[in-house]
């Protein structure tokens, strides 16, 4: 079968998965008692080795195993959760995201894990490193295990089961050394490779762990799930040298069940819990009553397995596709108007406006499509803190609010590498150690708000933290060091300039300024990005009190307010997003300062650029006249004046790009498509504004 | 190898020129093309060709040719190569052949002025028409013309 046509719905899927996976970890980290969470991890997690067999990814396949072993005895209250455990399952959990971007990419999703599946392993055995809190419990479940050595857990076998109805082989194994082998564990060990390769044991007598120990005599068996025959397997192992005989039988449902009535009935004599789980049908791996799922819905309440989608996940190309069409229509649209004004006829004229209000409102609709929640940005941050929290010795608590508020897909898109940068730096510089937090009389959690919310045609993103603050004098006096300002700059400045040093392009790149300082790591590539983007960043600080960086966002990326102005035959489209005023200028008021012109602009002085001059217009020369429209745009806190010869007013446009062939023109952003087909440019401000 | 190819012919100066049909996407007639400042000089501009923007080359300009009066035989031929959509100006175009590979001869060192770089080769056609063949990804090789100019300049 062809596995590549469901590739792209296995990724999606796995994501959604790893990410509700990431997400429910955290919920059971906050409440390691709720064993209706652990219910939820499971069933994602069983899903997602499902789907990752099915598709043949065995390395996914087998760590999702061996943390389901993990998450079944904990939902079985035969473990408890601590932390080494949770770092245990993060750790997993992130392998597993690296092998589904290394499926994303074109790989094989293969990764070595063979640390992670020891700890988790060692988990299941009992062993956890730190503290033996609940040690009870995973002793007892490992003791049981020495003395019915055939005991099959309802997990194992439910595996079993489902093996052979995949059409996969289930066979138990025997294996006997001969008496005269020296190293015993050794053999055993190339048998246990030779088994990884072609298959998975699920099972083995004694434990993995004690055949590594010699502890064992001269034969172990294993259950063993694989593609291979039993003679096939029989073969293979025999091929292991000093190996006296092989015993390899493949086992059915039918054994398989007369197996574990065979094992229940040796348990009820040894653990009176047992029969408890007997109740239970594997299969069904539901053991929660009614209002345990209830809980779990609650804990999850996104992503609950059960309920029919009303969604359809649609190739963001698609949707391009449906965006370049709707603004040819639009196009149109702008010309028959004009046609129906020219002729004048009722009839057409109504059709017409009618036509107008159709398109306008499926350019809504398919502007509302592209829209998405910035949620999907915002999901990985509480793991990111998490970590980086634990690595920094810091408690954080991360506030989310206005999850749901949606941006256009292409600002999402783009968002996140900033946004993890001001996050770290709220985390690194912004929070203070637990120490001195009480010191300062705080408490020693500190807090982080992410907050996103709509304003106007912006949305803005703000990340604060109740820190210590910025420092001016520290900043200022690093600035200064680095020759960003001078000594009389910096006694001018207000706090606001002074936090916004902070963004200048030479203050990141030193390694020492971050220790005076306490900001400004790599934070001028974070308000490039943002601008590139069209938005905005400011800081505001009060000293003792914390942090807040507000990132202003336009709403979508690909249809924009823009001002467009004639220079000779050709137009042009400024955005409106870095417009400040449009005015006219006598050229009597233009002056030359140092070589360069300036004017006066509400009582400043700023540069003046004749546009037509940059792009070398061929028709038009502003220099005879008398008077020259001019436009005011801003960079920042930077204002420049464009000169350009007329305005033909204000318009929503559909951005495109130049094309591959044209990726980068200094000065133009891109260009749009105007009324009359015909193509106009858009100007780039920020190229404007060193 | 006796491998037939479709041949789209186009005319620059007095010179017939050949592109692959698979790699063309259409032949247009001439439209309004909208000047892009600060950019190499045989970029006409770019234009709009059904709601997608396009940047347009001028062939005589790229290959250091007089450039012409636009006339109402002149075309733009869009071609796709590696990814990138260019739309070529060109004199007219107005024929489809087919062409056996094998007829075409590696190409002598200049053709019309045009370097031997930008050129697949030369196929004969008949007893008097030869028929140039571009090779298209060189002749939208732009770290080439960046490495020219800093030379020449």
């Amino acid at each position: 079968m062809d596995m590549n046509q469901y590739l792209s719905m296995f990724i999606d899927e796995s994501n959604d998965h790893l990410q509700s996976l990431n997400e429910n970890m955290m919920g059971l980290e906050a409440n390691p008692d709720d064993l209706s969470i652990v219910q939820v991890i499971f069933r994602s997690a069983h899903t997602l080795k499902g789907m990752a067999a099915t598709m043949g990814f065995e390395d996914l396949a087998s760590l999702t195993h061996q943390m389901e072993n993990v998450l079944d005895l904990v939902r079985n209250g035969k473990l408890v959760m601590q932390d080494f455990i949770f770092d245990t399952l993060f750790k997993s959990l992130d392998a597993l995201e690296a092998m589904v971007q290394d499926i994303t990419g074109g790989g094989e999703g293969k990764a070595d894990v063979s640390s992670i599946v020891a700890s988790l392993q060692a988990i299941v055995r009992g062993e956890v490193p730190s503290a033996q809190g609940g040690s009870a419990a995973p002793a007892a479940a490992a003791s049981k295990e020495t003395e019915a050595p055939a005991l099959l857990d309802e997990f194992q076998l439910s595996v079993l089961e489902q093996s052979i109805q995949e059409g996969l082989q289930v066979l138990f194994i025997e294996v006997t050394i001969r008496k005269d082998c020296q190293l015993r564990a050794v053999r055993a060990y190339m048998v246990f490779e030779l088994l990884e390769r072609f298959g998975e044991v699920v099972k083995s007598f004694p434990s993995v762990q004690d055949i590594e120990q010699e502890k064992f005599d001269y034969s172990f068996s294993l259950y063993y799930i694989s593609q291979k025959t039993a003679e096939e397997m029989q073969t293979l192992i025999m091929g292991v040298s000093e190996i006296d005989s092989v015993t390899s039988v493949a086992l059915d449902v039918e054994t398989l069940s007369q197996l574990a009535r065979a094992e229940v009935a040796a348990a009820v004599e040894e653990a009176p819990p047992a029969p408890a789980r007997e109740n239970n049908p594997p299969a069904t791996q539901t053991p929660a009553a009614a209002p345990k799922r209830e809980e779990a819905k609650k804990a999850a309440p996104a992503k609950s397995a059960g309920t029919p989608s009303r969604t359809i996940r649609v190739d963001i190309d698609r949707l391009d596709v449906l965006m370049n069409l709707l603004s040819e229509l639009l196009i149109d649209r702008v010309r028959l108007e004009q046609h129906a004004s020219d002729i004048q006829s009722g009839e057409l004229t109504e059709t017409v406006e009618h036509m107008s209000r159709v398109s306008g409102d499926l350019q809504n609709i398919v502007m509302k499509l592209r829209m998405v929640p910035v949620d999907t940005v915002f999901n990985r941050f509480p793991r990111m803190v998490r970590d980086l929290a634990k690595s920094l010795d810091k408690k954080v608590d991360l506030i989310i609010t206005g999850a749901e508020t949606e941006l256009d897909r292409t600002v999402v898109d783009e968002i996140g590498d900033p946004l993890v940068h001001l996050l770290r730096n709220a985390l690194d510089h912004g929070v203070e150690s637990v120490t001195d937090r009480i010191a300062a009389g705080k408490p020693e959690t500190g807090s982080i708000q992410l907050r996103a919310f709509h304003s106007g045609n912006h949305v803005f993103i703000e990340i604060q933290d109740d820190g210590a603050g910025i420092s001016r004098e520290k900043v200022l006096k690093s600035a200064m060091n680095k020759g960003i300002v001078t000594a009389e700059q910096a006694a001018a400045m207000t706090d606001n300039e002074a936090h916004q040093l902070l963004f200048a392009a030479g203050f990141s790149t030193a390694e020492v300024i971050s220790d005076i300082s306490g900001r400004g790591v790599g934070l001028d590539v974070v308000k490039a990005k943002i601008s590139s983007l069209g938005g905005n960043v400011t800081i505001y600080s009060t000293p003792g009190k914390g942090t807040t960086f507000s990132v202003q966002l336009p709403l979508t990326l690909s249809i924009i307010a823009a001002m467009l102005v004639r220079l000779g035959s050709e137009k042009y489209a400024i955005p409106l997003s870095s417009i400040v005023e449009t005015g006219i200028v006598k050229r009597s008021q233009i002056r030359s300062v140092h070589s360069s012109k300036m004017v006066e602009f509400r009582g400043a002085h700023i540069p003046i650029v004749s546009l037509s001059a940059i792009f070398n217009v061929p028709d038009y020369d502003e220099s005879s006249e008398e008077e020259t429209e001019i436009v005011v745009i801003r960079k920042g806190d930077k204002l420049v004046a464009l000169t350009v010869q007329d305005f033909i007013g204000q318009n929503e446009i559909v951005i495109k790009n130049l094309g591959k062939y044209l990726p980068s023109t200094q000065g133009i952003s891109g260009g749009t498509i105007l009324g009359d087909g015909q193509v106009a440019l858009i100007i780039d401000a920020n190229a404007f504004i060193k | 190898m006796a491998e037939d190819i479709k041949v789209i012919v186009f005319k620059l100066a007095t010179e017939e020129y050949g592109i692959e049909v698979d790699k063309v996407q259409t032949i247009e007639r001439l439209m309004p093309i909208t000047r892009v400042p600060k950019t190499y000089n045989f970029i006409k501009g770019v234009i709009n060709l059904r709601g997608v923007v396009i940047p347009v080359i001028d062939l005589r300009g790229r290959f250091g040719l007089d450039e012409a009066e636009h006339t109402d035989q002149t075309r733009i031929i869009i071609v796709v190569v590696n990814e990138m959509e260019v739309g070529f100006v060109v004199d007219s175009a107005n024929d489809v052949i087919d062409l056996n590979r094998e007829s075409i001869d590696t190409p002598p060192e200049v053709v019309g002025g045009i370097k031997a770089k930008y050129l697949d080769g030369v196929a004969k056609i008949g007893e008097e028409r030869l028929l140039i063949m571009l090779n298209l990804s060189e002749v939208l090789n732009k770290s080439e013309i960046v490495q020219l100019e800093s030379f020449e300049g």
